[in-house]
């Protein structure tokens, strides 16, 4: 005879779900708005998504003050956790998100903004990387992760132009790939410790005293190829150049902070006890695996002609330059991992509206690709606000000071420093270095060359509306004036991940 | 106003850089040459409220940065750095004033404005991270100078340029995280303050590493053999007033950053690299004397002799004594003055003829007497004639080192003689013997916008070779208590005795800080 199964509402937590909430219910209320009234313009939609990304953010202030106060918070069955950097992850999904959203009002019209579709898929997507981060179950994060990526796939593809669907079916492929791993992964850890809480699956582990460690060390392998797909680790980047080309500029943007941040907090927290338990073997091949990705992207982005291109293996260079701090793995490290996050989606969401705010629809002949370097020949001559605050971000990310970039790469080159990896800081110091060459190409061409493509500098801005030039306009003063806000920001992240036991 | 002299110092010329967006292109040029005339006014007036009796930092200004992370924003300046920044408002204002016809000339002058402002900051910042900061800023003006209205091989010269100082100064960049950290396993608490780094005594092994580091940042900069090959090109592609600022301001952070950094910080480090770099420094002074020799570009002789002629200046910073690196504080004003004059003359012939080769010349001093002078008398100075000013440098500087080795004296001595050779070679090439090239039969003399560069120059050339010693003084006082601190705070037996301890000797109360021990 069953029992009745007796659980008061309250412990359920169920307030934990709201800031995912939001934004599903924010997507269902588009598809309604259009199932009653189809045809109505993008500007509704992208209004809407702001409103529900506001909201949602407002929700997790609300519990990053609870946790401020109470610590972490478990909820629905303890599937959801939310500590602090579960709060960290998810403000800076939503507040890069809330910069994307206004990119949609373009000058020219762009089959995707069109659907209404594009806007749910992208709230749905948010809900997925939401979860992803703000759980310790590997169920769980399969699911957000599945939901969120399989919604990107065909945001890439609504793009509607050959390469997009290339980009897609490419990521798409990739990406099942790595869910394979990832689910043969957890499924090891599971078969070894009769959990998929990775909280329980470090304590069991500990206990018996890693008895099984080629097992162990399998699903770490299978684990570190599945989050290598998703952040784009050299040997599992393939697919980041071909669908960044692919992808409208905005969502290659886009591309290169909210996925990854995502699965940077995953990574944090299996990654993290098992650096600490003594796993040598995973030391030594993520060290490989961090250098090796800073320093083959660099070298590959030097021979790069499309700044589209350049800016992607660029991006794979910065999330090997962040993986570090994953591997060094101590307070300051991770509190740099979220700190230098922050301030590359700023400069890099500006960087990648520059290209878009330039996007032409039709090609002339002699340029081969959508943002070649050519194309930006002499900019300063034909669009000098436009090609100053393009150098702004380029500066920012070769780590010049006092640009908001310098700061994030003091900061870590400072924990690894502390964390006792010396070579590893000036491993990290010298890629900034060969950095800054495929940087000042761009800033080279532009500055010192004489323009190739007439003297009409309104390419250069020809997508440009109110709303594209404020976002490019708020990511310029964040990059000028991250200096400002630094402190406070520092000292409220440090407090969350010390919070967090990271 | 004087509290934050330093700061208006620095940000004055970067606001009217951002104000002078909005002026016409027409009188661009007299509003670069008011603004630049306040900026030295200014420096002058800083000098002028100095205090030259005492040795420690004045002026000083400190606002929080980040301070759970130790970077405040703290500036000051003391004599080893007030004449540099001098040095450096009045190079910007000649050179404003001096400018030839450029096209784009306010792109031109607005980012004189902003190098001005950089400038201004690596001389006065004593927190490492604002020191970094504007020590990478002032790349950027200069690419962009070089870069925009160089020669034609300029898009290389310009990247090599920035590409050198830019890995450089990363590596610097560990060290100073580095040094950060030592003092925060010392103190418990995170500071890039350079004057907290100066109580903190670092067990010799680390030393040598975090001199290293630094070494790298500041060598590429100076440029000491063999890291100087950017510079030829450098000065080869840039137009007059990029070469004239690079030589006279920017090479000196280099030399400026070992005396505040390396010395102090590293005592026994400096004294165990003392004669490795000695030995380069002479190799510096006679290799590039000997490439400026084959040269057939004026203006390459010129860029040669200038970097041997910071062999020099290094030579005496090693000397680790009171002399020593005085002159050598005197030599980087000197050759400031000198070799930013001799640029300017370069420019003024290149301007009429459009070519830096020597053999288009010969006979010059039979249409431009004044010229000739001028070019006759900096040339003299350069190669350290008595009486100029830059003899009083160079004197001190060998003096000093006299007292740490006599046979490398000897052989620099030796070296910077010889190094008259092509200098006068040159000179003789380019203005004595028959006129023969038609196209310099009508050359114009000087005009009076080049003379208002060229005669406050050869003035202070002539007064401070006579006199020295308003500036000495200051300088020398600083100095003092920087040897002292680098006496006690050295560990070594050996760094003890090479490093003279002022207090005993003289009798000089100097206010000592408190140390403290590292792990």
């Amino acid at each position: 005879m069953l029992e009745p199964i007796n659980i008061s509402l309250e412990s359920l937590n169920l307030m934990t779900l709201s800031p995912m909430l939001i934004p599903v219910i924010g997507a269902l209320l588009i598809i309604i708005i259009d199932i009653i009234k189809g045809g109505l313009d993008k500007t509704l939609y992208v209004a809407l998504s702001l409103l529900f990304l506001f909201m949602d953010f407002n929700a997790l202030l609300a519990s990053a003050t609870t946790f401020a106060e109470d610590g972490t918070i478990m909820g629905v069955f303890d599937m959801m956790l939310i500590d602090g950097i579960a709060i960290l992850g998810q403000l800076i999904i939503v507040g890069a998100s809330m910069l994307f959203i206004p990119l949609a009002l373009t000058h020219k019209r762009f089959h995707e903004f069109s659907y209404p579709e594009f806007f749910a898929l992208f709230l749905f997507m948010l809900a997925g990387f939401q979860f992803m981060v703000a759980t310790d179950s590997l169920i769980l994060i399969f699911v957000g992760l599945e939901t969120a990526s399989l919604a990107l796939y065909t945001l890439i593809a609504m793009h509607n132009r050959d390469k997009s669907f290339e980009a897609a079916v490419k990521y798409f492929t990739m990406g099942a790939l790595a869910a394979g791993f990832y689910s043969f992964g957890s499924m090891v850890f599971y078969a070894l410790t009769g959990s998929v809480e990775i909280n329980q699956i470090a304590s069991v582990l500990a206990a018996n005293g890693y008895a099984d460690m080629g097992y162990v060390l399998v699903a770490t392998a299978f684990m570190l190829g599945a989050l290598g797909f998703k952040v784009s680790l050299v040997p599992f980047h393939t697919w980041a150049p071909d669908v960044y080309e692919g992808a409208s500029a905005s969502m290659a943007g886009f591309m290169s902070i909210v996925p990854k941040i995502a699965v940077f907090v995953v990574a944090m927290r299996i990654f993290e006890f098992l650096i600490h338990s003594g796993v040598v073997w995973l030391e030594i091949v993520l060290y490989i695996v961090v250098v090796v990705t800073m320093t083959m992207a660099n070298i590959w982005a030097l021979v790069q002609t499309d700044v589209k291109r350049m800016l992607a293996y660029s991006s794979i260079s910065h999330a090997g330059f962040v993986m570090a701090a994953i591997l060094i793995g101590t307070t300051q490290s991770n509190s740099a991992l979220f700190l230098y996050w922050v301030l590359f989606s700023f400069t890099n969401l500006g960087a990648f509206s520059m290209l878009w705010i330039s996007r032409q629809k039709h090609l002339p002949d002699h340029q081969r690709s959508d943002h070649s370097y050519d194309k930006f020949a002499g900019m300063i001559k034909t669009a000098p606000v436009g090609a100053v605050i393009m150098g702004l971000f380029m500066l920012s990310l070769a780590g010049l000071p006092p640009f908001a970039l310098f700061w994030g790469k003091l900061y870590i080159i400072s924990s690894a420093v502390t964390g006792g990896y010396t070579i590893l800081a000036l491993i990290m110091a010298l890629n900034s270095a060969i950095a800054g060459y495929y940087y000042f190409k761009l800033i080279v061409y532009m500055f010192m060359k004489e323009p190739v493509i007439g003297t009409d500098g309104h390419m250069y801005v020809s997508n440009a509306t109110l709303a594209l030039k404020s976002i490019i306009g708020f990511a310029a003063v964040g990059t000028i004036f991250a200096i400002i806000v630094l402190d406070p920001v520092l000292e409220f992240i440090t407090a969350f991940v010390y919070n967090s036991g990271y | 106003m004087l509290d934050h002299i330093l700061s208006i110092l620095i940000f004055f010329p970067a606001l009217a850089a951002v104000l002078g967006f909005m002026i016409d292109k027409n009188s661009i040029r007299a509003y670069g040459v008011s603004v630049a005339a306040i900026e030295f006014v200014l420096s002058l007036f800083l000098w002028f409220s100095f205090d030259s009796s005492i040795s420690g930092m004045q002026f000083m200004e400190q606002i929080p940065l980040i301070p759970s992370f130790g970077i405040n924003y703290i500036l000051g300046v003391d004599g080893i750095s007030l004449f540099i920044v001098i040095l450096a408002a009045f190079f910007t204002m000649i050179g404003i004033a001096s400018l030839t016809d450029t096209k784009n000339v306010k792109n031109m002058i607005i980012t004189l404005l902003f190098l001005q402002m950089t400038m201004a900051g690596v001389f006065v910042a004593l927190d490492a991270i604002v020191f970094y900061i504007f020590w990478e800023l002032s790349l950027v003006p200069m690419l962009y100078i070089i870069g925009a209205w160089g020669g034609p091989l300029r898009i290389y010269a310009s990247v090599k340029f920035f590409l050198y100082t830019f890995a450089g100064s990363l590596v610097m960049l560990v060290g100073m995280l580095f040094m950060a950290y030592f003092y925060y396993q010392a103190t418990g608490q995170w500071s890039f303050a350079i004057l907290d780094w100066y109580r903190l005594i670092l067990p010799e092994t680390f030393q040598l590493w975090l001199f290293v580091a630094f070494f790298i940042g500041f060598a590429i900069k100076v440029p000491m053999f063999p890291f100087h090959t950017w510079l030829p090109y450098a000065h080869g592609q840039a137009p007059t007033i990029g070469s004239v600022i690079l030589a006279a301001i920017l090479l000196k952070m280099g030399t400026y950053a070992f005396i505040r950094f390396s010395l102090p910080l590293f005592p026994d480090a400096s004294v165990y690299f003392m004669f490795p770099i000695a030995i380069i420094s002479i190799i510096m002074i006679v290799y590039t004397a000997m490439i400026a020799y084959a040269q057939e570009d004026v203006k390459q002789v010129v860029a040669y002799s200038s970097v041997s002629h910071m062999g020099v200046i290094i030579l005496g910073t090693f000397a680790l004594n009171v002399e020593g690196i005085t002159g050598s504080i005197f030599l980087m004003i000197a050759h400031g003055v000198v070799s930013g004059a001799l640029f300017l003359l370069v420019g003024v012939i290149y301007e009429r003829r459009h070519t830096k080769m020597m053999s288009e010349f010969g006979g010059l001093a039979h249409v431009m007497p004044r010229y000739a002078t001028i070019f006759g008398l900096m040339l003299m100075a350069s190669v350290g004639m008595p009486l100029t000013i830059n003899f009083v440098g160079e004197f001190l500087s060998l003096l000093g080192f006299y007292q740490q080795s006599h046979i490398l004296t000897l052989l620099a001595g030796i070296a910077i003689v010889v190094g008259a050779i092509y200098m006068l070679a040159a000179y003789k090439k380019m203005f004595f013997g028959e006129l023969t090239n038609e196209k310099n039969k009508n050359l114009p003399d000087v005009s009076k916008r080049e003379l208002v560069a060229l005669i406050p120059l050869s003035i202070l050339t002539i007064v401070l070779g006579i006199y020295p010693t308003p500036i000495l003084k200051p300088i020398n006082n600083s100095v003092e208590s920087i040897v002292q601190l680098m006496h006690d705070k050295s560990i070594t037996e050996e760094a003890k005795t090479r490093i003279p301890n002022l207090a005993a000797s003289k009798g000089i109360e100097i206010t000592r800080t408190s140390m403290k021990e590292a792990h």
